[in-house]
C-alpha cells in the first residue's frame, strides 16, 4: 500500500470513524515522521488530515476522534489528550473517563477501596435515562407503524410520545 | 442578596458548639463534589465556558429554599482579605481563594452550607455541624444536593458513580472530616500512636487547614480519603466510629495527666492563662497553642464550661484576615500582632484566674430584702 502523500511504501496505518464510516490514513516512514505521527507526545490526526493531506487522496474530511500510532488519543468532547492526563493526572470532562477508560483502570487501581460505586444514585438522572430510552423506542416503532402505512397505530404512539415530552417539560 | 459584612458580621453556631465528645471534636464537615454533564471541568474549560457552567449552576442554587437570601459572589468581586476570611472560617478552599471572576462563593446565612462554583470541580457543596455530627450534616447536604438534581444534570456513570476532575473523588464524591482538639495526646506523647493507627486504616490525617500545613493549637483534621466502592453510609459511620475512638482516647489521657502529674497539668494551664491576660503582643502560633491549653483548662473543669466557647470563637478571630477586617485596613505583621493580644485580654478580661476560681465564680445567692418567698 502507498503513502497517502508521496508515493512510498506506507508502514503507518491511521484508522478512525467518521460520520459512522471507517476511514483510514496511510503513511510512510517519512511522511509519519514529519507529521508527528509516530511521537506519542501527542498529535492530532485532526490537524493531519485537515492541514495538507494531497489533494484528490484525502477523503476524510473531518475528524472527530484521533487515535495515534502511538496512542496520543484525543477526548472527542472537551480536546484533552492522553499526554494531558498523563500530565495532570486529572480529566478535562465527564467523557474523558469514556475515553481514557484503560488509563481509568489503571489509575483506580489501590486508589479506593474498590473500583465500582455503591452508594447515592441521582433520582432525576435514572428517570431522565429511562424516559429516553423508552422515548427511542416509541420513535423507533412510530417509524416501523408510518412505513408500513399503520396510520392509526402511528397515531396512538404520536400521542404516547407528546405526552411524556410534555410530562418531561413539566 | 446577603451583603459580606453581614455574613461575617456573627460567628456560626458550629464555631461555637464544639462540646460534644469531651470538647473533643470541634466541627463535622461533609464534602460533596458534582459536575455538569456536557460541560469540560473547571480547569480545563476556556472562559466563555466556565462562564456558561457557572450561568447554570449559581441561579440553581440560589434558587434552593435553604439559601433564600444567601451570601452568593463572584470570587472577582471580594478583596483579597474577604477572600482570606472566607478561608480562616472554612467557608471557601484556598484553592477557591485563588480564583477570580467566573467562579462563585454562595453561602447560607447562618455558614452551615457552602457551595464553590468552578473550583476544581464545578460544584463542591459543603454542610458544617459543631461537634460530631457528621451523619446529621450528611443528611442535609444529600438533600440539598436531591434538590439540585431537579434542575442541574450531573456527570454520573452507573458503574463509577459521580465523574470529578481528580479520581481520587470519584464514586460518592464525598469527604467526610472532624477537626479534633486533642492537646492531651499531644503532651503525653501518644499523639504520633494515634495518628499512624488512623492512617493505617484508610483515613487521612492533617492539620488546622486542610493539606500540606501543621498542626498548630492541637487541633488535627480526620478524613477519609478512599471515594468510591463503599457508600456514603458506610465511610461515614467507620469515620464516626474512628473519631469518637479518639476522642475517647484524649479523654483518658487527660484524667491521667491530672492524676499523674497535676501540677504540670496547672502549670501549663496558668501560664498559658498568664501570658494570654497579660500580652502585649503575640503572634498567631503562640495564641493558638495557648489557647489550646487555655480550651484544655475549660474542658476539665478548671475553667467554666463556656470557657471553651470563648476559645473556639477566638481560635477563628485573631486569624490574621480576620483581625484586618475587625480593623478595617491593612495591618502589618506588628500592628496584628499588638490588636491580636488587645482581642485576646478583653475577651478572657472576666475569665478568672485558676488560682482563685473557687471564691470568685460562684456567688453565693443574695437573699431578696423585697421578696420573700412566703409573700407570693
Amino acid at each position: 500500500m502507498k503513502c497517502d502523500f508521496c508515493d512510498k511504501k506506507a508502514t503507518v496505518f491511521l484508522t478512525q470513524l467518521v460520520e459512522g464510516q471507517m476511514k483510514k490514513v496511510c503513511l510512510c516512514d517519512a511522511c509519519a515522521k514529519e507529521r508527528g505521527v509516530t511521537d506519542p507526545t501527542g498529535f492530532s490526526l485532526a490537524d493531519l488530515l485537515l492541514g495538507g493531506m494531497a489533494a484528490g487522496k484525502g477523503s476524510v474530511t473531518t475528524a472527530k476522534t484521533a487515535v495515534a500510532a502511538g496512542g496520543g488519543r484525543r477526548c472527542p468532547s472537551c480536546g484533552f489528550t492522553l499526554d494531558d492526563l498523563r500530565r495532570v493526572r486529572r480529566f478535562g470532562c465527564s467523557d474523558c473517563y469514556a475515553t481514557f477508560g484503560e488509563e481509568v483502570s489503571q489509575m483506580l487501581r489501590g486508589l479506593h477501596k474498590g473500583t465500582s460505586h455503591i452508594g447515592k444514585v441521582p433520582d432525576g438522572l435514572m428517570a431522565r435515562q429511562v424516559l429516553n430510552q423508552r422515548l427511542e423506542e416509541l420513535r423507533s416503532r412510530l417509524d416501523q407503524a408510518v412505513s408500513s402505512e399503520s396510520y392509526e397505530e402511528a397515531a396512538g404512539i404520536r400521542d404516547e410520545i407528546r405526552n411524556i415530552e410534555l410530562g418531561a417539560k413539566a | 442578596m446577603m451583603r459580606f459584612s453581614t455574613l461575617i458580621k456573627n460567628p456560626a453556631d458550629w464555631m461555637t458548639g464544639g462540646q460534644g465528645e469531651h470538647g473533643a471534636v470541634l466541627t463535622s464537615r461533609i464534602r460533596l463534589a458534582r459536575n455538569l454533564r456536557g460541560h469540560p471541568f473547571p480547569g480545563w474549560a476556556k472562559r466563555d465556558q466556565r462562564a456558561a457552567a457557572l450561568e447554570l449552576i449559581q441561579p440553581a442554587v440560589e434558587a434552593l429554599p435553604p439559601m433564600k437570601d444567601a451570601f452568593s459572589q463572584q470570587l472577582g468581586s471580594l478583596n483579597p482579605v474577604q477572600k482570606q476570611v472566607l478561608v480562616e472560617r472554612h467557608l471557601i478552599s484556598r484553592e477557591h481563594a485563588a480564583r477570580g471572576d467566573g467562579s462563585a462563593a454562595v453561602i447560607e446565612r447562618r455558614q452551615t452550607f457552602s457551595l464553590m462554583i468552578n473550583e476544581e470541580d464545578h460544584l463542591r457543596m459543603q454542610a458544617i455541624r459543631p461537634g460530631l455530627q457528621l451523619t446529621a450534616a450528611f443528611n442535609a447536604l444529600s438533600a440539598l444536593d436531591s434538590e439540585l438534581e431537579k434542575s442541574l444534570e450531573f456527570a454520573f456513570d452507573p458503574s463509577l458513580g459521580y465523574l470529578t476532575t481528580c479520581p481520587t473523588n470519584l464514586g460518592t464524591g464525598l469527604r467526610a472530616s472532624a477537626m479534633l482538639h486533642l492537646p492531651a495526646l499531644v503532651l503525653s506523647d501518644q499523639i504520633g500512636q494515634i495518628l499512624q493507627a488512623v492512617s493505617k486504616i484508610g483515613l487521612a490525617v492533617r492539620g488546622l487547614y486542610g493539606e500540606g500545613t501543621e498542626s498548630l493549637g492541637n487541633l488535627y483534621q480526620i478524613s477519609n480519603q478512599s471515594t468510591l466502592g463503599e457508600s456514603e453510609e458506610t465511610i461515614i459511620r467507620r469515620l464516626e466510629r474512628v473519631i469518637a475512638e479518639v476522642a475517647v482516647h484524649e479523654s483518658n489521657a487527660r484524667e491521667k495527666l491530672l492524676e499523674d502529674d497535676p501540677a504540670m497539668v496547672a502549670d501549663k494551664i496558668g501560664r498559658a492563662y498568664g501570658t494570654l491576660r497579660h500580652a502585649h503582643l503575640i503572634e498567631s502560633k503562640e495564641a493558638l497553642n495557648h489557647l489550646s491549653i487555655l480550651r484544655l483548662g475549660g474542658c476539665v473543669g478548671v475553667f467554666p464550661p463556656e470557657t471553651v466557647m470563648l476559645c473556639d470563637s477566638l481560635l477563628m478571630d485573631i486569624q490574621p484576615a480576620h483581625l484586618q477586617l475587625h480593623s478595617g485596613r491593612k495591618l502589618s505583621p506588628e500592628e496584628r500582632d499588638s490588636i491580636r493580644a488587645e482581642i485576646v485580654r478583653s475577651r478572657l478580661l472576666s475569665l478568672h484566674s485558676p488560682d482563685n476560681r473557687s471564691t470568685s465564680h460562684e456567688p453565693k445567692p443574695v437573699p431578696d430584702p423585697h421578696n420573700h418567698p412566703g409573700d407570693a
